[in-house]
C-alpha cells in the first residue's frame, strides 16, 4: 500500500509546486501574489469549459493533450521517492522513463504543428532542438550516478544515494546535480531557458504550442506540465538529498521539503534571471552535459 | 530445404513471367507479383521454423564451376535475415502493382518487375550462400537488378546520376569482399563455409586485416560513413516499393556480411569493438543530421537509414568489445539489440518509404515543403506513417524502442562495469544513442507534420486523396508490425539464443540464456506498461468525451495574433523547423543558404534557398576521383588505339610470362 503513496502525492500535490513557484515569484517582484492553490482554481476553471477547435485541426490535435496526461501518469507508476520505493520499478526503467516523456514530447509538438500556425511551429522547433541537446545530457548526469551505485534501476539507485555516497564522492555528486537541474530548467521549460509568463509569443517555447488548445483539454496540459515538474523534481531531490533514515515519515517528509525547496528555487531563479537569448540555450545545455561528463570523470 | 529452393524457382518463374510478352504488360506485372508473393510465403516456412528451433539445413548440388559448389545452409543467422527480406518483399510486391501503374510507362513494367524478383531471389540466395564464389554471384545480381531499379526512370539526368554512383560504390566495395574472400581461401585451402571458420586459428594481426577488408567490404553495401555517399543518391531515385526493400533489406546483406565473416573470425581484438562503435556513432549522429537538414521526403529516409545502420554498428560493435574483454552480458546484449534493430528497421524503414510513396503519387512531388494538410485526407496513409515515425524514433510502445532498449542496457551494463576500457565506450553510446534519439525525434516530427499537418501547400497537395487498398493493406500490416514486434519482445529472447548460438564463441562459456534473461523481466514490465498505457488513455479519454459532452464545443480558425489575411505560406515549412539545429551543426552539415530581395521599406520579393550539398561526395570522394583521373591520364598513351602496339604489348608480356615460367 505504501507504494501507492508517491504517485497519490503527485496526483494530488503536483499543481502546489506550480504555486509555490508563483508565490516565490510575487515575492521578489514585491506583489502580495496569487494563492498557493490558484493552479487548482485554473484546472478547475478549465474542466468546466467548453472547446473551441480549428478547423485546420485532426485528430492529432486531440490526442495530443490526453496523450500527454497519460504518459504523466504512467510515470508515477516508475517513481521512487527516497526511501520510497516505487510502485514498479525494473532493471533500466530509468530508460523507459526518459523516453515516455520523449513520446509526450513528441505528441506536444505534433499536436501544435497540427494547426498550422507559425507561432505552434516556431515554438515545436525550438521545443525539439532544444530537448535534442538536454537528452544526452540528462543521460550522462544518470550514468555517472549508474556507475556510483552500480545499479541501472531508478528504484535502487536513488535509495543507494545516502551520506556515505555523498561524503566520498560530493565533488561529481555535485556537479551532476547541478547538470540534471539545468536539464530540469529547459526540460520544464522555465527560465533561463523559457519563460512561461511572458506575453509574447515570439519569445515562447512551451506555452507557444498549446496556444491553440483550450478548456479540458488544455486543463489535461497543465496537468501534464505540473506532473512532469513533479516528475524531473523528484528525481533531483531524490539525489541532492540523502535523508536515508529508514523511518518512512522523516523520509517523505525530507523529500516533500525538498521538493518544496526545489520549487522555491526555480522561482528565486526566475525572478533573478533573464531568460538568455535562443541562441545562448544550445552552450547551456551543452554546459549541462559538461558537468557531467567532469562529475564522471572525478568520481 | 526445398520449400526455399521452390520459393527460389517461383521467383525467378516470375521474373520470366514479368518479361515474356504473353499477356498485357499490366496482366503479367499482377500475375508476377502474385506469383513473387506465394514465393516468399513458402520461403518464410521454413525460415520461421529454424528460428523457432528446428535444427539448420543444407543443400549440396554438383556444379560444374572451379572454386565453386552450389551449396547452400540455412542455419539461424540466415533465417532471421531471411525473415524480413522475404516478409518485406512480399509487401513491397502488392504495394508495386498498383503504384508501378502510375509510376513509370508500360514499355519499362516488365523490366521493373523483372528486376525486382531477380533482386529479391539474389537476396535470398546471399543469405543462403555456402560458398564464396556463389556468395560473390548472387552478391553481383543483388547490385545490377537494384542498379536497373535505380535507373528505372532514364529520362531523369539525375537518376542515371545516381544509377552511376550505385554502381561504382559498389564495385569498389565488392573489391575488398573478393580480396577478403581470396585471403580466407589462401588461408584455408576452399572457398567453402565449412572451410573458412578455420580462420579462427589465424594470428590476431591477420585475422585484423581480414576483419578490416570485411568492414570496408560490407560497410560500403551498409552504408557506414564516409561510404554512404551511393545511398541517399540511389534510394530515392529508385521507386518507392523498390526504396523500401533497399533502405529496409537490401543494406543488412552488408549487416549479415560483417556478422558471417565475425562468425569464421573467432575470438574478436578489442579494437574491432572500438572501430565497430566508432563508425557506428559517426553515421548514427550524421546520418540523423544530414537527414534533418533534407526537405526531400525519400532523401531524408535515405539519410535515416544511414543513421539506423550506425545504431545497428553501435550494438555490434559493444557486442564485440563485450566478447573480447570477456563481458558475457554486454556481448550478448548488444549483439541482440544490433540484430533486433536490423528486423525493426526493416519493418518501419519500409513502412515509411511505402507511405512516401503513397504521397508521393498523391502529389507528384517529393518535396515536404510542397505538402501539408494530407492527413485529413489520406486518412489511413497518414495514421500508418505516424506510427513509422514513432517507431523509428526509438518511442514507445513501438518494436524500435525495444532494440534501442538491449543497446542501451548492454552500454549501461558496460558502464556499471569496473574497467574503463569497457565504461567508456558505453558512455559514449549511452550519449550518442540519446542523442540520435532527440535528433531523430525532431527529424520525424518534422516529416511527419510537414507532410500530414497543418493547410496543404500547394493545390495538388489539397486534391490528394486515399490511395488504393492494395497499397494500404502493406503499410496497414507492416504497422501492426511496429506494434506486435514490441509486444511479443519476450518470447523473441529465445530467437536470439539461437542465432547467436550459431557463433562458435557463444557457444563455448558461460550460458547466453542467462544473459538474456537479464531482459526478460524489464521486457515483460515494458510490454504490460503498454497495455496499462492504452487503459489510462482509454479513460481519459472516455472522461474527455464524458466532460465535453453536454458543453459548447465550436470550430474556428487558428489563433493567428489577429492577422487579417493568414495565408498557408505562412505556415513552418520544413526548413524553417529544422533550422536551429542545422544552424547549430552547420560546421558539419555545410548547408549553404541564399536569401535575396526583402529590403525596402514596401519589399515586393523575396526569396529564400536552402541546400544541404552532399559534403562527402563534394569534398572527399569529387577531388580523390579527379585526382585518379588526373593521374591516369599520364598512361594514356599507352592506349593509343593502334593495333600493332597491342600487339607489342601482349608479344612482350607473353616473353615475359615466359622468361618467369622458365626461371
Amino acid at each position: 500500500m505504501i507504494r501507492l503513496l508517491h504517485p497519490l502525492l503527485a496526483l494530488l500535490f503536483a499543481p502546489l509546486l506550480q504555486g509555490i513557484i508563483m508565490k516565490t515569484q510575487a515575492f521578489f517582484a514585491g506583489r502580495q501574489g496569487p494563492p498557493v492553490i490558484q493552479p487548482y482554481h485554473d484546472l478547475a476553471r478549465l474542466f468546466r469549459k467548453g472547446a473551441v477547435f480549428s478547423e485546420t485541426t485532426t485528430w492529432v490535435f486531440r490526442a495530443g493533450p490526453a496523450i500527454g496526461l497519460t504518459i504523466g501518469i504512467l510515470c508515477l507508476i516508475f517513481l521512487p521517492l527516497g526511501n520510497m520505493p516505487a510502485m514498479v520499478s525494473f532493471h533500466g526503467d530509468l530508460i523507459f522513463l526518459i523516453y515516455l516523456l520523449s513520446l509526450h514530447r513528441f505528441f506536444t509538438v505534433i499536436a501544435a504543428m497540427d494547426t498550422g500556425s507559425a507561432f505552434e511551429g516556431m515554438g515545436a522547433s525550438r521545443e525539439m532542438s532544444f530537448s535534442a541537446l538536454a537528452e544526452p545530457a540528462f543521460f550522462f548526469g544518470l550514468a555517472t550516478i549508474a556507475r556510483l551505485t552500480g545499479t541501472l534501476s531508478l528504484d535502487q539507485l536513488i535509495h543507494g544515494i545516502n551520506i556515505n555516497l555523498w561524503q566520498t564522492h560530493v565533488g561529481s555528486l555535485a556537479l551532476v546535480v547541478v547538470g540534471l537541474f539545468l536539464v530540469f530548467l529547459a526540460e520544464n521549460s522555465r527560465i533561463p531557458v523559457d519563460d512561461p509568463s511572458t506575453h509574447l509569443e515570439l519569445t515562447m517555447i512551451h506555452e507557444v504550442m498549446v496556444l491553440d488548445h483550450s478548456g479540458v483539454d488544455f486543463g489535461f496540459i497543465e496537468y501534464a506540465a505540473a506532473l512532469k515538474l513533479w516528475i524531473l523534481g523528484s528525481v533531483i531531490v531524490g539525489i541532492a538529498i540523502p535523508v536515508r533514515t529508514g523511518i518512512p515519515g522523516i523520509d517523505i517528509s525530507a523529500m516533500c521539503l525538498g521538493l518544496i525547496c526545489l520549487a522555491v528555487i526555480i522561482g528565486i531563479v526566475g525572478s533573478i534571471m533573464a531568460r538568455l537569448r535562443l541562441l545562448q540555450v544550445p552552450q547551456l545545455l551543452v554546459g549541462a552535459c559538461i558537468f557531467s561528463v567532469i562529475g564522471f570523470l572525478i568520481q | 530445404m526445398f520449400p526455399l529452393l521452390v520459393s527460389l524457382g517461383l521467383m525467378l518463374f516470375a521474373a520470366v513471367v514479368a518479361i515474356v510478352p504473353v499477356a498485357k504488360p499490366q496482366t503479367r506485372a499482377k500475375l508476377s507479383a502474385i506469383i513473387a508473393v506465394v514465393a516468399d510465403g513458402i520461403g518464410l516456412v521454413p525460415c520461421v521454423s529454424v528460428l523457432t528451433g528446428h535444427p539448420g539445413m543444407t543443400f549440396v548440388a554438383p556444379w560444374q564451376m572451379p572454386f565453386c559448389s552450389f551449396a547452400l545452409n540455412l542455419d539461424a543467422l540466415s533465417a532471421f535475415f531471411l525473415v524480413p527480406i522475404l516478409g518485406l518483399s512480399m509487401a513491397a510486391a502488392v504495394f508495386g502493382v498498383p503504384y508501378l501503374r502510375h509510376a513509370t510507362d508500360e514499355a519499362n513494367l516488365g523490366a521493373a518487375w523483372c528486376s525486382f524478383h531477380i533482386l529479391v531471389a539474389s537476396m535470398v540466395t546471399v543469405m543462403l550462400a555456402a560458398n564464396g564464389l556463389l556468395f560473390l554471384i548472387a552478391w553481383e545480381l543483388t547490385v545490377l537488378s537494384s542498379f536497373f531499379l535505380v535507373v528505372l526512370d532514364r529520362d531523369n539526368e539525375v537518376n542515371r546520376q545516381a544509377g552511376w554512383i550505385y554502381l561504382t560504390a559498389s564495385h569498389l566495395g565488392t573489391v575488398f569482399i573478393i580480396l577478403c574472400f581470396l585471403l580466407l581461401e589462401r588461408e584455408t585451402g576452399s572457398l567453402d563455409f565449412s572451410a573458412f571458420s578455420h580462420a579462427a586459428l589465424l594470428s590476431p594481426a591477420f585475422k585484423g586485416f581480414l576483419f578490416l577488408l570485411a568492414v570496408l567490404g560490407f560497410g560500403t553495401k551498409a552504408g557506414f560513413i564516409p561510404f554512404h555517399v551511393w545511398l541517399p543518391e540511389a534510394h530515392p531515385a529508385a521507386p518507392s516499393h523498390v526504396s523500401a526493400l533497399m533502405s529496409g533489406v537490401m543494406i543488412k546483406t552488408g549487416i549479415y556480411g560483417i556478422v558471417r565473416i565475425l562468425y569464421f573470425l573467432g575470438h574478436p581484438s578489442p579494437w574491432w569493438g572500438w572501430l565497430l562503435i566508432t563508425i557506428g556513432l559517426v553515421s548514427g549522429v550524421l546520418g540523423i543530421l544530414f537527414a534533418l537538414s533534407q526537405n526531400d521526403i525519400k532523401k531524408l529516409l535515405a539519410y535515416c537509414s544511414v543513421e539506423n545502420i550506425g545504431i545497428i554498428a553501435m550494438g555490434l560493435g559493444l557486442g564485440l568489445l563485450g566478447l573480447s574483454l570477456g563481458n558475457r552480458d554486454v556481448a550478448v546484449l548488444g549483439f541482440a539489440g544490433g540484430l533486433l534493430h536490423v528486423l525493426n528497421h526493416a519493418v518501419f524503414k519500409g513502412l515509411l518509404f511505402l507511405g512516401s510513396g503513397a504521397v508521393l503519387e498523391q502529389t507528384g512531388t517529393r518535396d515536404m515543403d510542397r505538402m501539408g494538410g494530407l492527413l485529413k485526407r489520406m486518412p489511413y496513409t497518414g495514421a500508418t506513417f505516424l506510427v513509422g515515425c514513432l517507431s523509428i524514433c526509438g518511442l514507445p510502445p513501438f518494436n524500435g524502442f525495444i532494440s534501442e532498449f538491449f543497446i542501451y542496457f548492454a552500454a549501461f551494463a558496460a558502464v556499471l562495469n569496473g574497467s574503463l576500457s569497457l565504461a567508456v565506450p558505453g558512455l559514449f553510446i549511452i550519449v550518442g544513442l540519446s542523442l540520435i534519439g532527440g535528433l531523430a525525434a525532431s527529424c520525424f516530427a518534422k516529416a511527419f507534420s510537414i507532410i500530414f499537418l497543418g493547410n496543404p501547400r500547394q493545390a495538388r497537395a489539397a486534391e490528394a486523396q486515399e490511395v488504393a487498398w492494395s497499397m494500404r493493406g502493406p503499410m496497414m500490416v507492416l504497422a501492426s508490425l511496429c506494434a506486435v514486434i514490441s509486444f511479443v519482445a519476450p518470447s523473441l529472447l529465445g530467437i536470439f539464443e539461437r542465432v547467436l548460438g550459431v557463433f562458435p564463441e557463444f557457444s563455448t562459456g558461460p550460458d547466453v540464456t542467462s544473459s538474456l534473461a537479464q531482459v526478460a523481466t524489464p521486457l515483460f514490465i515494458i510490454t504490460a506498461s503498454g497495455f496499462l498505457f492504452f487503459t489510462i488513455l482509454g479513460s481519459i479519454v472516455m472522461t474527455r468525451v464524458g466532460l465535453l459532452a453536454n458543453r459548447k464545443v465550436e470550430t474556428s480558425v487558428t489563433w493567428d495574433c489577429g492577422y487579417a489575411q493568414p495565408s498557408v505560406k505562412m505556415q513552418y515549412t520544413g526548413s524553417s523547423f529544422s533550422q536551429p539545429l542545422v544552424e547549430l551543426f552547420n560546421s558539419v552539415l555545410g548547408t549553404e543558404t541564399q536569401m535575396s530581395g526583402v529590403d525596402g521599406y514596401f519589399p515586393r520579393k523575396g526569396s529564400f534557398l536552402s541546400h544541404s550539398a552532399n559534403i562527402f561526395i563534394e569534398k572527399l570522394f569529387k577531388p580523390a576521383f579527379t585526382r585518379i583521373e588526373t593521374l591516369s591520364h599520364r598512361f594514356s598513351w599507352i592506349q593509343n588505339g593502334v593495333v600493332q602496339a597491342y600487339v607489342f604489348y601482349i608479344t612482350i608480356t607473353l616473353v615475359f610470362l615466359l622468361i618467369g615460367g622458365l626461371m
